[in-house]
């Protein structure tokens, strides 16, 4: 056995050997690298190529209507021919009109909902709802869309008769359903991420299911039901299609929430639609107004992260 | 003296439960509703779409009338989109979350890599299409083609396949890496070998899930111009084509109501090839459940 | 070398001169696979292994024991340079592999671990068949003739004494295994490329005492062909299969020498204590 062995060690590491001394082997090994870190910056590259196209086109914008005009006016009229007005304010307060609606509907009902599945739930019952969840998650925004223009509002129009077809209302109530299962899945994540053990010890003591939810375990895991809540609300202001089919092309600026409105998304797909020519000032405004949704979405991710990172419970 | 008092507690007692059985139930409409809302909108569209679907409805292009209209080229230009966005973004993605779990030094630079991923999952869709039209439509020349739209939605898609990726490979141990380096083996033979193969049911999970929600997706497509209504089909990359997202939305846009009949319909179809695709996803979840 | 070698074997103390005549003769018989001379090894600030100084012989079974935390594994590691997995690590002074200093810049870490196998606490087959495990080392090093993997796989089975077990599932997932055959399919992948060395990091702290049994008769039939480097916390076992043991305390080596004087004399009296279980 022991003669035999030594022989195949000669073959083996001979062969292995002979096999080393092909070179492709360490290219490989040398460039790959390479060729990964610039994939991993084409993300960077995305970053920079928003930031800078939004920038650009804005400039250009700028040149054409003064950033006061732009960012204090309360009258949004690209349309008219002698004397177009480009005050974002309408469009602003009709995307925050929606949002809050939507967070309205979404913010109890998802965390109750988180609740009910991280303390209340059985476990079987929680392997159905969540993937459900995640179905209603799935659903693509135009589907939504639909479903608000053609069902809720409609709906709703039986129960409030002065709601115009167009409006903020509907919309609204549907975004929230949309962002609902995002607001409740992260805030069971971070709700079933509290330890058994401080649930034990308030249970042991005596107190209901319900007291420990709310005065041990909703506590505990604020930072995360939080940052749920802002994640969401940003993707709400982001939102389009809904708010494109039900919520109409009016930019008003006023605060009822029965009539129609634009947002700001909704805005920047009427001139997609529409025949707005390149390098014109209507064109530009469309950056100006994208602009301004990116700014707002990227501070409100920062804040979520923040909340996360700096509020984060260790146990 | 006893701080306490045992007939108080009990008294309180009973309200408490109560209290706890009544928040029970509302816990539990909250979640219901939820729930009720998905059933609603899939009864709601499959009672209103489903006398619309027959082949005629599979054939037919896009027309001005209700009855003949059709989503041949739009589900045709769904698919040629899916056939550029799955390899652009996987491909991107995968060699991202490889660099970032396997290459990349704890240091600022990969934090600062990982933070942009982070924000750029954040970015409205519709951004992304304003980002298309200026760098692919306007300074590539790509105009409102296949490639265009579909450059656009795979970086639109990136961050999530990176992430899936990432865990992906992450949830591959480092003993499995361990024993491939004892053996002599290099990093690149370590990777392709070894953690690739078992973190691909993974990454492909991911990817797929990443890739319906590109196919669902309507407003980077509408800023790109990319038209509604098409009497051809597609025959290369830089050709103009449509999809189902922005047919449907076409569709709904329109006041006659027999339209809504048909953008139902067109829902159907649309829903459908999700679930295909999701229950591909789940499928391969299912399968290579990893043996760790 | 030689005159390092004696003076090496000086600070061993021997007390009878018949003793140390042996002793002398073991060392110039027996060549040299890893000398380490003033090794050092921190892991950021944490200085785990403090100017090491042991020359493993060939064809022996060393055994490495002592509490956890005493360096033991991380001195294995460092000897086929696993160590460097670990980013913070910094390591001074030399570990020559046949008299080369594998810290050497343009030593290739691939071609020492080709030398060098290893074989981990925990079973860690790849999720494969048992076949493309053992496969596995040939392959990546470029061996791609079908017959003569088939006579590798088959010998490496055979070696690590799992081919009767195996030979007709070889296209099964190694998974399918029980911990113990999962450990002899590791050993056997380790074989595969038939290295010269091979370093077992507690091998059996995983396994069941048949299993564990079943590993260390293996180890006595790879030593005649094998330098075996064994670490271990179960001193009982050192005993049983070990040639000559180290007892590292605290990242340095207290006492290194042969099992049987270990276990019977030991010099130094913390290796007593440790070996008769005051602590650790």
């Amino acid at each position: 056995m022991a003669s035999q062995g030594l022989e195949k060690e000669q073959s083996v590491q001979q062969l292995i050997a002979q096999s080393r001394n092909k070179k492709g082997k360490k290219i490989v090994e040398k460039l790959m690298p390479l060729i990964l870190i610039i994939t991993a910056l084409i993300s960077v590259l995305t970053t920079i190529g928003i930031v800078f196209t939004l920038i650009f086109e804005t400039f250009e914008f700028f040149q054409r209507v003064s950033i006061t005009d732009y960012l204090f006016g309360t009258e949004w009229l690209p349309f008219s021919g002698s004397e177009p007005l480009y005050g974002v304010l309408p469009l602003v307060l009709g995307t925050l009109k929606v949002s809050v609606i939507a967070a309205c509907v979404a913010v109890p009902l998802g965390i109750a909902a988180a609740i009910y599945l991280s303390e209340y739930a059985s476990d079987k019952t929680r392997r159905i709802v969540k993937p459900i969840l995640e179905v209603l998650a799935g659903v693509p925004t135009i589907v939504y869309g639909f479903f608000a223009l053609t069902f809720v509002t409609p709906l709703l129009q039986q129960l409030i008769p002065s709601l115009k077809i167009f409006n903020a209302l509907s919309p609204g109530i549907v975004v929230g359903i949309m962002i609902l299962p995002m607001i409740a899945s992260l805030s069971e994540d971070a709700m079933s991420s509290v330890p058994n053990s401080i649930r034990e010890g308030a249970l042991a003591l005596g107190a209901t299911k319900l007291e420990v939810s709310l005065k041990v375990v909703l506590p505990a895991a604020l930072s995360g039901i939080v940052s749920s809540v802002v994640l969401a609300v940003s993707r709400a202001i982001g939102e389009t299609m809904i708010v494109s089919l039900a919520g109409g092309a009016t930019p008003t600026f006023e605060f009822n929430v029965t009539g129609s409105i634009q947002t700001m998304t909704a805005y920047i797909v009427q001139v997609s639609s529409g025949d707005a020519g390149y390098g014109t000032t209507i064109y530009y405004s469309i950056y100006a107004v994208g602009f301004t949704l990116f700014i707002f979405t990227l501070l409100m991710n920062l804040l979520a992260q923040y909340i996360s990172k700096r509020f984060r419970e260790e146990y | 003296m006893k701080y306490i008092d045992d007939t108080v507690v009990m008294k309180r007692m009973k309200s408490r439960l109560q209290i706890n059985k009544f928040w029970k139930a509302i816990f539990f409409i909250a979640t219901s509703l939820a729930l009720f809302a998905l059933v609603i909108l899939l009864v709601r569209i499959l009672s209103q779409g489903t006398g619309y679907l027959n082949w005629d409805f599979f054939s037919n292009f896009g027309s001005r009338f209700a009855e003949k209209a059709g989503i041949k080229a739009a589900l045709i230009g769904s698919i040629y989109l899916m056939l550029v966005i799955a390899p652009v973004s996987m491909i991107l993605g995968v060699g991202t979350a490889i660099y970032l779990e396997e290459y990349a030094k704890k240091n600022k630079f990969t934090d600062f890599i990982q933070m942009n991923i982070s924000n750029l999952a954040g970015v409205p869709s519709i951004v992304f299409g304003l980002l298309g039209l200026t760098i692919f439509a306007r300074m590539l020349f790509l105009g409102k083609s296949i490639l265009a739209a579909g450059l656009t939605m795979s970086l639109l898609i990136l961050p999530v396949i990176i992430v899936a990726a990432q865990e992906a490979i992450r949830a591959v141990p480092k003993e499995q890496r361990e024993a491939s380096y004892g053996m002599g083996a290099t990093k690149w033979q370590t990777i392709t070998r070894v953690v690739l193969p078992a973190a691909i049911p993974g990454i492909l999970t991911g990817s797929i899930l990443a890739l319906s929600r590109a196919v669902g997706e309507t407003a980077p497509l509408v800023v790109l111009g990319i038209p509604v209504i098409l009497q051809f089909l597609p025959d290369s990359l830089l050709s103009e084509f449509t999809t189902l997202p922005l047919q449907i939305y076409d569709w709904a846009k329109r006041p006659q109501e027999e339209f809504q009949y048909v953008a139902a319909a067109g829902i159907i179809v649309l829903m459908a090839l999700l679930v295909i695709m999701n229950s591909i996803a789940i499928f391969i979840r299912n399968k290579f459940q990893k043996r760790y | 070398m030689v005159d390092l070698m004696i003076k090496n074997s000086d600070e061993t103390k021997v007390k009878s001169p018949k003793q140390a005549v042996s002793k002398l003769k073991n060392t110039i018989e027996k060549k040299t696979v890893f000398g380490t001379k003033n090794f050092n090894l921190w892991y950021g600030s944490h200085h785990a292994l403090k100017d090491i100084q042991l020359d493993i012989k060939e064809n022996d079974v060393t055994a490495i024991i002592g509490p956890s935390g005493c360096g033991k594994s991380t001195y294995i590691k460092a000897l086929n340079r696993m160590v460097e997995l670990v980013p913070i690590v910094k390591t001074s002074g030399e570990i020559n592999y046949r008299g080369r200093n594998i810290f050497e810049s343009s030593y290739e870490v691939e071609e020492l671990r080709t030398k060098v196998g290893m074989v981990f606490q925990k079973p860690n087959p790849f999720p494969k068949s048992i076949y493309d495990n053992i496969a596995y080392g040939p392959r990546i090093h470029g061996i791609k003739n079908k017959k003569i993997l088939d006579e590798i796989v088959e010998k490496s089975l055979r070696g690590a004494a799992i081919w009767d077990e195996v030979k007709d599932r070889l296209n099964q997932n190694a998974y399918g295994l029980s911990g113990g055959q999962q450990q002899r399919i590791c050993i056997a992948r380790c074989l595969a490329i038939e290295p010269d060395v091979i370093l077992m990091d507690e091998p059996t702290s995983a396994l069941d005492p048949i299993s564990t049994l079943k590993v260390e008769e293996l180890v006595q039939e790879l030593k005649d062909n094998y330098s075996i480097i064994i670490v271990t916390h179960n001193m009982q076992q050192a005993a049983r299969i070990s040639d000559k043991t180290a007892f590292f305390l605290n990242g340095e080596v207290v006492e290194f020498d042969y099992t049987d004087k270990i276990f019977s004399t030991p010099r130094d009296g913390r290796t007593e204590d440790y070996i008769s279980g005051r602590f650790g």
